[in-house]
């Protein structure tokens, strides 16, 4: 139920007076809802919830981890 | 694809491993919250990969488990009411309430339709004006801002023929109901990622502090779930409790602050009854004053009803963690998805539903 998948916008618009944008997570896209990401630009990754952007995919914090795993897996 | 893959890479997966194989020293009894999170820990056999000494237990954060008996009976009466249009997440449908579920009331003629967002619904609300659309409004933290999102927009644009039945729950005070009995086994608790994306994590330190546990915010991918577990067992081997964050791409320590405007305009907290588990002080959210003009619990009186739970069905205690799916002597016999006898059954993160899918006896 709480299931989030991320995706990467590749349009915004307006409609209903609500912001979305076309978010698309591999070869599917999809419209979602974007109130709840209001800075969320063309590029952003956010992950998406019942078709709203909850979060924005915080890169910088992504590439950390993912050196922190790199150097675990060398260890061995 | 961009955060995902990576994060089901098999070498990252085993590194994890390998690192809590070699912090754990003694028993740890961890808690995965979410029913998500469950249904990863299965699928991929995570379990399987920690040393004896860690055991996972299945949390109660399974929405479509948990939403009330009389709840998905007063939308069973209200999807049959003429000129409804009864709209709702899939994984509600086939949800058993006291005489039938959704799909039973569809092919006796209810119309009955699934909504992949609540936007959606309000949209043919919008589209046919003629009838009356209502939305089964259920989840967490999570989706409730979506819900809310749903209700501000109606309201907004005036769309008077929509309304939501609402069976909303949190998760820090049902975290607190499985830490207050005295036989409670749980030492450390992953916390539920997608929930904390939205209302962050500084609420959970304070249930960190008073039941001195580690909660460790964990996403849902094997690597994100064992690095939860890695942080669990690290934070006990040194005796810590308290707040971690390791989700750090999607989670910050003060969560969504428009979504948690938005909860804030639409909903109220209130005390709530836990299919299986039972009532929770402040565990649950209504529809406020200000919407109620939107609230389909207001707006159809669908009289006194008489709930009745199938007696075989231990799925209260598997919510618990006090009992596995397979404890069930109706587990994969009387019960099974397809005949399911209680929710934890039906939904793809009940545990008897992930149990069944990706651990049957053979």
């Amino acid at each position: 139920m709480c299931l989030a998948v991320p995706g990467e916008i590749v349009s915004v618009h307006e409609r209903e007076g609500l912001k979305f944008g076309r978010v698309a997570f591999g070869g599917i896209t999809r419209e979602v809802c974007l109130e709840y990401q209001p800075a969320s630009q063309i590029g952003d990754f956010v992950l998406v919830h019942v078709g709203f952007a909850i979060a924005t995919v915080d890169r910088e914090e992504a590439a950390r981890q993912w050196a922190v795993l790199k150097e675990l897996g060398e260890v061995e | 694809m961009k955060f995902v893959d990576e994060y089901r890479d098999a070498d990252a997966t085993a590194a994890v491993a390998r690192e809590i194989h070699a912090a754990a020293t003694r028993l740890h009894v961890i808690m995965e919250v979410c029913g998500g999170q469950t249904h990863s820990i299965l699928r991929y056999g995570l379990d399987r990969l920690l040393p004896p000494q860690v055991e996972l237990v299945h949390g109660p954060g399974c929405p479509v488990c948990v939403t009330p008996l009389d709840a998905i009976d007063r939308a069973h009466a209200i999807a049959q009411r003429p000129g409804v249009i009864f709209t709702s997440f899939g994984d509600m449908l086939r949800v058993p309430g006291s005489a039938t579920d959704l799909l039973g009331l569809r092919a006796r003629g209810a119309d009955v339709r699934v909504v992949y967002s609540p936007l959606d619904a309000v949209e043919l609300a919008r589209k046919t004006p003629e009838r009356q659309v209502v939305f089964f409004g259920i989840g967490f933290e999570t989706t409730a801002p979506a819900n809310a999102m749903a209700l501000i927009a109606a309201k907004r644009q005036g769309v008077t023929n929509f309304s939501m039945l609402a069976s909303h729950v949190l998760t820090p005070p049902a975290i607190a109901s499985i830490l207050q009995p005295r036989d409670n086994r749980v030492q450390a608790f992953l916390g539920p990622g997608h929930v904390c994306a939205i209302v962050g994590f500084r609420g959970f330190e304070s249930l960190a502090q008073r039941y001195r546990v580690p909660i460790v915010i964990t996403g849902f991918e094997p690597v994100d779930l064992l690095r939860g577990v890695l942080a669990a067992v690290r934070m006990r081997e040194r005796g810590a409790f308290g707040v971690e964050n390791a989700y750090e791409r999607n989670v910050r320590p003060e969560g969504n602050p428009a979504a948690k405007h938005a909860i804030a305009e639409v909903f109220d907290v209130v005390d709530k009854n836990w299919r299986g588990v039972g009532a929770i002080p402040k565990s649950g959210m209504r529809i406020n004053d200000r919407y109620r003009a939107f609230d389909a619990d207001y707006i159809y009186d669908v009289g006194d009803i008489d709930t009745r739970e199938p007696e075989a069905c231990i799925s209260g205690l598997v919510l618990r963690g006090v009992k596995r799916p397979c404890d069930c002597p109706a587990f994969g016999k009387a019960c099974t998805p397809e005949t399911p006898l209680g929710a934890t059954m039906v939904s793809a993160e009940g545990a008897c539903a992930a149990y069944y899918a990706h651990r049957r006896p053979a």
